[in-house]
């Protein structure tokens, strides 16, 4: 097992630092950041100054150069826009972002593991066919659309929830988090549940997909022949077996929640990273791109990193090699 | 979950009778990126620094100067100004105002660590030296009269910061010290900025005890933020959205016309323009070298539709660089007209009686419905027989190819969507900046895509630019707009409207500067 | 000798037909089913022969004029035709613009969907089979690729190569593949284990052979979930990047495009503008899902009866 955990910290580290190379490189093909950031008035003079300041006169192999001499020292460069270091910034923002994925993963989960579950069990009936139709709303509307009708409806029409923003953040054992705060609920609810509906989909068709074929082997035959009550096969056999596709996607999809609540985010003025992200590649703030780009790889590769070690607790039949045979 | 629903909305309702009447909330469409008023020359951030600094001379809704920590300015010979500053003035943290603080102040402003955008256009060519503890010395090498709309930009800070004055000092709030009508109280970069009245304001105390902004960039959502209450007053209502605010009863929309002119650069520097061939696709002379062909372009615009479809009603037909009522407009140019049938005649004049194949690009996320616009643009070009494809992107990726993405570092595009706002309020900037031919050396035509260059022009623009006599230099303004427009240097479309929505019982001052102010609301 | 090859082949042939004929019968079996793939056929028909049956054409700017636009459903245009379910804000007829809008849309959706399928099931059927450093490259490539934000790579794309429906479709499989190729590696592994690939090596097979001919059947049932969410989340992602101002030309919408357009008309109560666009879009969606279930019921071998 140490083993294994040691290689793959080896085989992170090279995949950071080639994603470096990749985003740092592949970001100076878009766009002069100094169109986006000098003053339209400012004249050809101030417009060198700023060229040279941020270090953009000098050949991008050089440029690069200066990063990775940062990176080392663990300075991911500064940004271009807020004139913070990029990390920083980025690190702010990063609780923001994880209680609005990790929201948005339970509402997937505790609605879409029971829904797909039932609709597995009673694939002809009228309720799981409903399920499975519902379901498939939910990813077959753009984010962005969806966001603006949750808004419409609950916050503008039926005036239930705030429309946009954070709430209020208290401090809970030194993380400051606004999931201590009934105002924070209030607020987190409608963008949770926009970011949700995705994966909810994506639950409820995995776990019933998983159901139905659990539900034909001969294990659980056997076991109701054996007269186990139906409540224990789902809990014990069924639930164990459909959790493995569940876990793998799921796993990516925590990753990419953060990643990717770059929309939902925009919708419902949410101060995560996304946002951030977004406004960066809009503006071409390089530093924060790259920095945010490494930051989203690390997170990556040590979810998938716990996805293969939850395989081998939940499935015996996988080892865990990491270089096997 | 459902339990959590019912408490949220307790939580709100709670919240909601708690707030006091003096409490204003503002959704804004841009966000500054720092509080430090000298780190980024960028609208909201000069917008926001108005609320805790001041500046010498201040800039009214219509961009006229009014006294504010000067109380007077005046040229004493060619090259100096004479400027007096107020007495009994304190800083937040108690310090008086006087000439140290200024001088401290434009040494600091052009010179801000990793700044992306410094105040240095502002200051440069300016020796400022203290003649007594409240009466200063502006030098400059050459007469200019622009100095008091120049040194309009420049926030005062206090020098007892001298020393810890980084930028995070200020955005921590350690620094970030003015005399202005709000006090700091903090920021949260993507969540809100909040500030409180300074109730010892040189001005009076202002009308409200605590200011937050938080900035909502997505419109729809910001619209909808309004209708829920959580935010009492909203910039940058989109056109799309004021009929609905103006039919949901209880909100008020606020309209004034902008600095800003929608127009149109034509590559005039290129004998073949990559975006333009014939209708086989083979290369031909670029045609907008031809005055007949721009001036074909301008008469196929149908304005009045671009302003009552595209922009719902909410702009104003441009015939020139700034709308009326600015200084240095010429009263005697008009909207050119629609007349697709003169610009067909004047194509056919030309020897494009056939028509040619152009391409028109334009930003997709800067000006008030600027997709929209080019799209439109489109058909009406191919109406007279231009055969035209539109382009819209990202502005990250629009500006770098429209300012230099071309062969040689030169402007990519053939014909471009632009817009530019007049930030001194008056029309040397646009001139100076858009028509003046491209010179790197004397730091004009900065922005001159379309590299018009005409040396009568020019020279109109640079007498202006050293005129300290105000009528004559209107006059010279005037003249040198009515040339360029004639010439068909650019061809300019409309002038925005900017508009702001609030709820029932509040009133803002719509600002030509497009700046959102919390001074400027004000309860019915 | 050659009596015995003819009688195989017969053989061969009647086993074929009784699996079409199984197949359709089991296919029909789900009437929703059949409806839906009645409506996907009609779609694609509308899509193919919108020249023919609309009143405008939609990407020619001739047809199209602004002052015609947010016009109520019914109105009439300046051309003398019927705005059936009204104009959008260039003036864009939405009945014509969505049947064009379908066209690109399915063909981004579908083409995306395939290619991103093929390039990922393959790829990582051959990093579960190979194991070792392939594997270890592979995944850490997978994870490299899944890290990285659609929105970046087709930015990146627009500003190296100009918007355009080809551009759009690589920035999709670029996106998606990784999706795939984790997916069927994590299958894989535990089907690598079982009995009756160990049969198929004692056998003497080839490894080819037991991972396209043994192996590859038994992950497509997950396979098939995950490329009918794939092709419509396609569908959408597309619309998402049309929305952010990266996605295909404004003047050729797509139906992603044409909601995106209609985004901003929500508040205002123009709701055709981005209603219409929207149903057709779900409409679409929705066949191509439940035709996609029940293909992935039927051809499920370990549901079969």
């Amino acid at each position: 097992m140490l083993a294994f955990l040691l290689r793959r910290f080896g085989q992170s580290v090279i995949v950071v630092a080639l994603m470096a190379t990749i985003v740092f490189f592949g970001v100076n093909v878009v766009g002069n950041p100094v169109d986006m950031l000098v003053s339209p008035e400012a004249d050809q003079a101030e417009i060198e100054r700023v060229i040279r300041d941020f270090g953009l006169d000098k050949p991008i192999i050089e440029q690069f150069w200066y990063f990775l001499k940062g990176a080392a020292q663990g300075n991911l460069g500064t940004s271009f826009i807020f004139g913070e270091p990029a990390a920083q910034l980025i690190l702010e923002r990063m609780p923001a972002t994880m209680e609005l994925a990790i929201c948005a993963l339970l509402i997937a989960v505790v609605f879409g593991i029971p829904l797909g579950v039932y609709a597995g069990i009673r694939p002809q009936s009228a309720s799981a066919r409903t399920i499975m139709a519902a379901s498939i709303l939910g990813f077959s509307l753009p984010t962005f659309w969806v966001g603006i009708m949750l808004i419409m409806a609950f916050s503008v029409q039926l005036g239930w929830l705030p429309s946009t923003g954070r709430g209020d953040t208290a401090t809970f054992l030194g993380i400051e988090s606004s999931l201590f705060t009934l105002d924070g609920w209030s607020h987190i609810f409608l963008p949770a549940f926009n970011l949700a509906l995705l994966k909810m989909s994506l639950v409820i068709r995995l776990s019933r997909a998983g159901t139905r074929e659990v539900m034909q082997q001969d294990y659980i035959k056997f076991a109701r022949a054996k007269g186990l009550s139906f409540a224990r096969i789902v809990r014990v056999h069924l639930l164990k077996n459909i959790l493995i596709p569940v876990v793998t996607v799921l796993g990516l999809e925590f990753g990419s929640l953060i990643a990717f609540s770059v929309v939902t985010e925009s919708i419902f003025a949410w101060p995560g990273m996304g946002k951030l992200l977004i406004d960066a590649v809009l503006q071409l703030d390089r530093p924060i791109i790259v920095a945010y780009l490494m930051i989203i790889v690390v997170l990556f590769v040590t979810i998938n990193l716990i996805v293969d070690v939850l395989y081998s607790l939940l499935d015996p039949r996988v080892t865990l090699t990491g270089q096997s045979s | 979950m459902k339990k959590i629903i019912v408490s949220a909305v307790l939580a709100n309702l709670l919240l909601a009778s708690a707030a006091y009447a003096e409490d204003l909330v503002i959704g804004l469409a841009s966000e500054p990126t720092a509080i430090d008023p000298h780190y980024h020359n960028l609208g909201p951030n000069n917008a926001f620094s108005r609320h805790i600094f001041d500046t010498l001379i201040g800039q009214n809704e219509v961009q006229a100067l009014f006294p504010s920590l000067a109380v007077s300015w005046q040229p004493i010979n060619a090259t100096t100004w004479e400027i007096k500053l107020r007495k009994g003035v304190k800083f937040h943290d108690g310090t008086d105002f006087n000439a140290d603080d200024v001088i401290y102040s434009f040494e600091r402003a052009p010179d801000v660590p990793n700044s992306p955008s410094s105040m240095a256009t502002y200051t440069k060519g300016k020796t400022v030296e203290k003649v007594d503890d409240y009466t200063i010395h502006i030098k400059t090498a050459a007469p200019a009269p622009l100095v008091p709309n120049e040194i309009s930009q420049v926030a005062i800070i206090s020098d007892s910061i001298k020393g810890s004055d980084a930028t995070a000092d200020f955005n921590s709030g350690k620094a970030a010290v003015g005399t202005g009508p709000f006090k700091f109280s903090e920021f949260v970069p993507g969540d809100s900025i909040s500030i409180t009245a300074n109730e010892d304001y040189w001005g009076g105390k202002p009308e409200w005890d605590s200011v937050t902004f938080k900035p909502i960039p997505t419109g729809p959502s910001r619209v909808a933020a309004l209708f829920t209450g959580d935010v009492d007053v909203i910039s940058g209502v989109p056109t799309t959205d004021i009929e609905s605010v103006k039919k949901g009863g209880n909100f008020n929309i606020w309209q004034g016309p902008s600095n800003r002119v929608i127009y149109l650069h034509m590559d005039q520097f290129r004998e073949n323009s990559p975006h333009i061939s014939s209708l086989d696709g083979s290369p031909i002379k670029n045609p907008l070298m031809d005055q007949r062909v721009r001036l074909a372009l301008s008469k196929a615009i149908n304005r009045k539709g671009i302003v009552e479809r595209v922009m719902e009603g909410v702009a104003i037909e441009a015939g020139q660089v700034l709308p009326a009522g600015f200084f240095g407009v010429s009263e005697n140019l008009k909207p050119e007209a629609y007349d697709p049938a003169g610009a067909k005649e004047l194509l056919a004049d030309a020897g494009y009686g056939d028509g040619f194949a152009l391409t028109i690009h334009g930003p997709n996320d800067r000006y008030i419905n600027d997709s929209k616009i080019v799209e439109a643009l489109g058909q009406m070009f191919t109406r007279v027989g231009i055969k035209t494809s539109v382009e819209t992107m990202p502005r990250s990726v629009y500006f770098k190819r429209a300012s230099s993405g071309g062969e040689g570092g030169l402007p990519e595009f053939s014909l471009v969507l632009v817009g530019w706002g007049a930030g001194s309020g008056e029309a040397s900037s646009p001139l100076k900046s858009l028509i003046h031919t491209y010179d790197k050396s004397k730091g004009m035509g900065t922005a001159n895509r379309g590299r018009h260059s005409d040396a009568e022009i020019d020279a109109l623009i640079e007498e202006a630019l050293a005129t300290v006599d105000d009528e004559k230099r209107q006059d010279l303004l005037a003249q040198a707009t009515e040339k360029a427009i004639g010439r068909l240097a650019i061809i300019p479309l409309h002038f925005q409207v900017n508009t702001w929505a609030t709820r029932d019982g509040l009133k803002i001052t719509p600002r030509t500067d497009e700046y959102t102010l919390a001074m400027g609301v004000t309860k019915e | 000798m050659s009596e015995v090859t003819v009688n195989a082949k017969i053989g061969n042939t009647r086993k074929e037909q009784g699996q079409t004929a199984v197949f359709l019968q089991r296919f029909t079996e789900n009437k929703v089913a059949v409806v839906a793939f009645v409506i996907l056929v009609i779609l694609i028909f509308l899509a193919l022969f919108a020249p023919w049956i609309t009143p405008q054409n939609p990407y020619d700017l001739a047809q199209v004029d602004f002052m015609d636009g947010r016009m109520e459903p019914g109105e009439q245009a300046f051309a003398g035709y019927t705005f059936w379910l009204g104009s959008d804000g260039a003036g864009r007829d939405l009945y014509s613009a969505i049947l064009y809008g379908l066209r690109i849309s399915l063909t981004v959706g579908v083409a995306s969907g395939l290619i991103a399928l093929a390039l990922g099931t393959a790829i990582g059927l051959i990093a579960a089979y190979a194991g070792g450093r392939t594997e270890t490259l592979i995944m850490r490539l997978v994870d490299l690729q899944l890290s990285f934000p659609a929105i970046l790579v087709a930015l990146m794309l627009v500003a190296v190569m100009g918007k355009g429906v080809d551009k759009i479709i690589i920035a999709l499989v670029a996106v998606q593949w990784a999706y795939y190729a984790r997916t069927v590696r994590s299958i894989a592994l535990s089907e690598r284990k079982k009995e009756y690939v160990e049969a198929a090596k004692s056998l003497g097979l080839s490894s080819t052979r037991i991972l396209f001919g043994h192996i590859m059947p038994n992950c497509l049932s997950p396979l098939i979930v995950v490329a009918t969410i794939q092709t419509a989340h396609a569908i959408a992602l597309e619309a998402t990047l049309s929305f952010l101002g990266i996605g295909l030309p404004q003047t050729e919408p797509s139906l992603g495009i044409l909601i995106s357009n209609g985004f901003e008309y929500i508040l205002s109560g123009k709701y055709w503008i981005s209603m219409f666009p929207g149903i057709a879009l779900l409409i679409t969606v929705f066949s191509i899902n439940l035709v996609g279930d029940q293909l992935r019921d039927v051809l499920n071998p370990r549901l079969a009866k």
